[in-house]
């Protein structure tokens, strides 16, 4: 580049919940040269068109809406006069944390940063994602789409709706669509189980008298201009459509909420490690990726099910990056740490590394299920030995769970070579 | 004595516990499966009196940024009344500037609860 | 009166009508659909086929071999997306060696150069994720791959800057004699022309057959290529296939086709231009002519046979599937010229694979049946300018240029399509050019946006204000694909009556 490298201590790539936290926490931690870079032309990402409540019951002990819930690190990231720049999408990436942008008013732009922290969140497994056989017609939207029309722009995208998959967005959104004048036909999930939470079940479909059918799928989308009707089957254990099942919908919408994938293009470019399981970086207990330097945070690394986890979680990441400026930047070891495991029921650990010399006093380990649990224990062995084992009436794959290591435990046991998450009958 | 139980899922909270709630002639005699007092309150307020906040959006006018703001009940409503909020608040527009906490409408289809602007606009 | 009226502004119709602007004649393009490249152009495997498919001596083998070496020529003038990756004819059991042999045989007969055989070794250099059983291929090094999208809009706007008209939306309903003129009743319009060219794909059949009615005797304004004037049956051959990420898109490098055997015929893998990878297709006959759907039996075929010639083939990087239909004739010839005995009226009918790659030989050999027919002259010097202007790709820009382009036009540095690396600036130069793009898929198919992996999930709201800005649409008018796809379909609580608010339009539910 002809221009010069602007230099600069932490640059964090998102200004939506996740980096709106890690930035602000990493200047609490002392480390005041922090710039959040951010594609939209506000901060609060995901956020603004979140309008339903529910949001920071465990941050601020209240309930507020999405747009409400940013406002308030908004106003944080203002009151400490953190520098951030919108309309300004990141293009790359490099392994020595040299990131590229590009905006409208500066054109592209590189800086070198002492660490950056990805923050960039996740977005909505299309339907093309699905491979769902019919027409390819106007009035197929995923539910963050159709979420976006009708909450910032205040159009509506269909009267008379289907949704396939039971992500929370999905229940949100058939409620939004009720209010706004639509009828919901149905939800329609393919898993024994829904993908959201239990209130929303109850007050966005069950308040409205809208079905939620388990176990079944779309199956065919007629229309070759706009949706004319979509076909609903059950599916068998194997999630195979049983032929003699199909109940046909007349609808102009179908709305998809099936799945939501992190966003991991520009880490994967830079060479970070991914997780064939999350999609997101593996990370240790800094919340560092494979590239040292290079920290993550929010849906970006795993997605969430809440918001506090993420603010808590991007927060840790802030603090963490703060300190690795803060000693110099310093390569870290060949080793990452003790492996994290996760069988029998846990799909996946975050972090994936714990370096126990360089962990806090303790450490929350978060974690999905891989079904539907009830009554099942949530255990923890340090190599052989079970130091936790905690009973869970209910546990869900919509869900975030999480236990938490305490560094003594830890930093007592000789060659500890690894600790292992599960799920336990007894 | 006439004794029912209703099965219900808390929704104070992203745990949402499962509850039985036990009731006598109408009247609530005890609520279980809660791990917190609010679920106990739910519970007794879920098969009594059920309130649901409300969150929609209505259009600004005279905004640089926003085509529209989104508003929520400042506090809960009766569930019964969902929709005539919704209808009450067609038709009605924000005017800019718009600020987090502003009443958008004041005391919605007769609730004694006011409608007020969760962004700033 | 038109000198010519082309029905069908697909890939052959656009090409016609940019070569047919070489000479002083008015021509019109009448489509059905809202925009170029509607139907069998647009879905298709989006390959440069080298030439060694078709049958020595048939009107396809030539043109394919000749608009092969057209369309990278082409692509200088006309900046489309085109590579000439090669293709490889993969064969995967000894005993279908002789096959490869007759292949490569047909294709030096069809004069394509360069063919060679080449046998597992420099195979699995060149495709380490080859087949196990692959034992040898033919490699093609002419094969390449090309924008389909993108070749039919530069033909289009090209032909337009040189006079061509569009016509969009309207579909033909009667051609009937006018004398010796033909009328053409186009979207409710009546057109008058000296001459008609049957370009309409799946559809080209009900035209044939039209003109086959009109034909009186045997003569013709001029015989050179004629079509005797006998019925003609198209059948709309469905291909389905799967697309997928970026992220595979170097899974192979080159297109790699399997040697059909007695088992049947594979599949194709292949890089496109946009980086995907595309696999696919299927072929089954259908009846219905806009059966554009996908189907459960189609998809797992696709998915099972893409391991035949390819290894571990990512499937589950799949951003989109899509069938596209093409239009088959028994003969599997192009029938291309004159109709007997209804002089003025041409076919340029059942253009089924390799008819994209041969469509730029397709515009030349049929704009000079026209231009010999009619008598046409040659524009004068400088009247006619070959050159397109591109659309830029940010993908393949480097940041000085960006930045660059940035100092010139802001919207540049405003990403509209995060996964293609669409800006506003490209939307908005595509909107203003001609034939004018109206709806989200007309502008998919000249920018790439929304064609990446979260298919449109973070633009379509962007690009649905872009287009409602610039062309001063309502919400309401802006379409996925024309009439009747609308995109929204109101505004929020529009049928939500208030108290003692009178709902405006819109009937109650």
């Amino acid at each position: 580049m002809s221009k010069t490298i602007e230099q600069r201590a932490i640059v964090v790539v998102g200004g939506g919940p996740a980096g709106l936290a890690a930035a602000i926490a990493a200047h609490e931690a002392g480390q005041t040269d922090v710039l959040i870079l951010e594609r939209d032309t506000q901060l609060g990402g995901i956020l603004n068109q979140c309008i339903h409540n529910g949001f920071g019951l465990h941050t601020f002990k209240e309930e507020l809406t999405g747009p409400e819930y940013a406002a308030r690190y908004e106003q944080r990231a203002d009151e400490l006069g953190i520098e951030r720049r919108l309309g300004t999408m990141v293009l790359d990436i490099s392994e020595d944390r040299v990131v590229t942008a590009v905006s409208a008013t500066e054109g592209i732009t590189q800086i070198k940063a002492g660490a950056v922290i990805l923050a960039m969140g996740c977005r909505e497994r299309p339907r093309g994602a699905l491979a769902t056989p019919g027409y390819r017609p106007a009035g197929v939207y995923s539910a963050g789409t159709a979420q976006r029309l009708v909450n910032i722009e205040g159009q509506l995208p269909g009267r008379e709706v289907v949704i396939l998959g039971s992500g929370d967005i999905g229940l949100i959104m058939a409620r939004r669509m009720t209010l706004e004048g639509a009828h919901v036909a149905c939800v329609s999930e393919i898993m024994p189980y829904s993908g959201g939470l239990k209130r929303n079940i109850v007050q966005c479909l069950d308040d409205f008298g809208i079905p939620l059918l388990l176990s079944h799928t779309v199956v065919d989308i007629e229309g070759r201009d706009r949706v004319e009707a979509v076909t609903i089957a059950e599916v068998d254990d194997k999630l195979r459509p049983i032929p003699g099942t199909e109940v046909r919908y007349p609808c102009d919408t179908l709305m998809l909420s099936v799945g939501l994938l992190p966003e991991n293009e520009l880490s994967r470019e830079a060479g970070v490690e991914l997780s064939p399981v999350t999609r997101g970086p593996v990370v240790d207990q800094s919340l560092q990726t494979s590239i040292p330097g290079i920290f993550a945070c929010g849906n970006v690394l795993h997605v969430h099910d809440l918001v506090d986890f993420v603010s808590q979680e991007a927060a840790a990441a802030g603090a963490n990056a703060a300190r690795y400026v803060s000693s110099g930047c310093k390569e870290g070891s060949d080793s990452r740490g003790v492996p994290v495991s996760a069988e029998s029921g846990v799909r996946y650990t975050v972090p994936s590394f714990v370096d126990v010399d360089a962990m806090d006093d303790t450490l929350t380990v978060r974690f999905r299920v891989a079904n539907e649990y009830r009554n099942r224990y949530v255990s923890v062995y340090l190599d052989g030995e079970r130091i936790q084992h905690r009973k869970k009436r209910v546990m869900a794959p919509g869900e975030m769970e999480q236990v938490t290591l305490k560094k003594a435990d830890l930093a007592a046991r000789k060659g500890l070579a690894k600790i292992t998450v599960k799920l336990e009958e007894e | 004595m006439a004794q029912e139980t209703r099965e219900l899922i808390c929704i104070n909270c992203p745990m949402g516990c499962p509850l039985t709630v036990t009731l006598e002639d109408g009247e609530v005699i005890s609520v279980a499966g809660n791990t917190c007092p609010r679920g106990d309150s739910y519970g007794r307020k879920e098969v009594t009196n059920p309130t649901r906040i409300v969150t929609t959006s209505v259009p600004v006018d005279g905004s640089k940024t926003e085509r529209m703001v989104s508003v929520k009940t400042e506090r809960d409503i009766p569930k019964g009344k969902i929709f005539d909020v919704v209808r009450q608040l067609a038709g009605v527009r924000a005017q800019a500037p718009v600020a987090i906490g502003d009443v958008v409408l004041a005391n919605v289809a007769d609730t004694g609860v006011n409608v007020i602007a969760t962004k700033n606009a | 009166m038109y000198d010519v009226i082309i029905i069908g502004a697909g890939v052959s119709g656009c090409a016609i009508a940019r070569e047919l602007t070489r000479y002083d004649c008015s021509v019109c393009v009448v489509e059905r659909e809202e925009d170029v490249c509607c139907g069998t152009s647009k879905a298709n495997s989006a390959i440069v086929h080298a030439g060694f498919d078709a049958q020595p001596g048939t009107l396809m083998g030539r043109l394919n071999v000749e608009g092969n070496r057209l369309m990278y020529e082409w692509a200088k003038d006309l900046n489309f997306a085109v590579l000439p990756v090669g293709s490889l004819v993969v064969c995967v059991n000894d005993a279908d060696r002789p096959g490869l042999q007759a292949l490569l045989e047909r294709g030096v007969a069809n004069g394509v150069p360069d063919l060679r055989i080449i046998e597992r070794d420099e195979l699995l250099e060149m495709e380490p994720n080859i087949s196990d059983e692959a034992v040898a291929a033919l490699w093609a090094p002419t094969g390449g791959i090309v924008d389909p999208f993108g070749l039919t809009v530069a033909l289009a706007e090209n032909a337009a800057a040189n006079g061509a008209e569009f016509r969009f939306n309207a579909p033909v309903s009667a051609i009937e004699r006018a004398g010796k003129a033909w009328q053409v009743t186009a979207g409710g319009e009546t057109l008058l022309t000296r001459t008609v060219i049957n370009a309409a794909g799946v559809y080209a059949d009900e035209l044939h057959n039209r003109f086959v009615e009109l034909s009186t005797g045997s003569d013709t304004l001029q015989a050179s290529m004629t079509v005797a004037a006998e019925p003609l049956s198209i059948v709309a051959r469905k291909g389905e296939y799967y697309l997928l990420d970026t992220t595979a898109g170097r899974h192979v490098r080159h297109t790699v086709f399997m040697l059909p055997t007695a088992m049947g015929k594979g599949v194709l893998v292949s890089p496109t231009v946009h980086g995907n990878l595309i696999v696919g297709p299927t072929a089954t006959d259908v009846d219905d002519k806009e059966g554009t759907n996908t189907t459960p039996a189609g998809l797992a075929e696709v998915a099972s046979k893409s391991s035949l010639t390819v290894k571990n083939v990512p499937l589950r990087e799949v951003i989109t599937t899509f069938a596209g239909l093409r239009a088959h004739q028994a003969a599997h010839d192009f029938v291309i010229g004159e109709m007997e005995g209804a002089p003025g009226l041409f076919d340029c009918a059942a253009i089924e694979s390799p008819g994209l790659t041969s469509a730029p030989a397709i515009g030349v050999m049929v704009s000079g049946l026209v231009a010999d027919a009619l008598g046409l002259s040659a524009k004068p010097d400088g009247a006619f300018d070959p050159t397109r202007p591109g659309v830029v790709n940010l993908v393949m820009t480097s940041f000085d240029e960006w930045d660059e382009l940035c100092q010139q036009d802001p919207a540049f540095g405003n990403i509209i399509c995060r996964c293609c690396r669409v800006s506003e600036a490209q939307i908005v130069d595509v909107i203003h050019r001609m034939p004018q793009p109206r709806s989200l898929d007309a502008i998919k198919r000249r920018t790439g946006a929304t064609m990446g992996r979260c298919q449109g999930g973070f633009c379509t709201p962007k690009i649905m204000e872009i287009l409602e800005r610039e062309l001063g649409m309502a919400p309401e008018e802006v379409t996925k694909r024309g009439p009747g796809s609308e995109l929204v379909v109101g505004h929020n609580k529009d049928r939500i009556a208030t108290p003692g608010v009178r709902q405006e339009g819109g009937e109650a539910r």
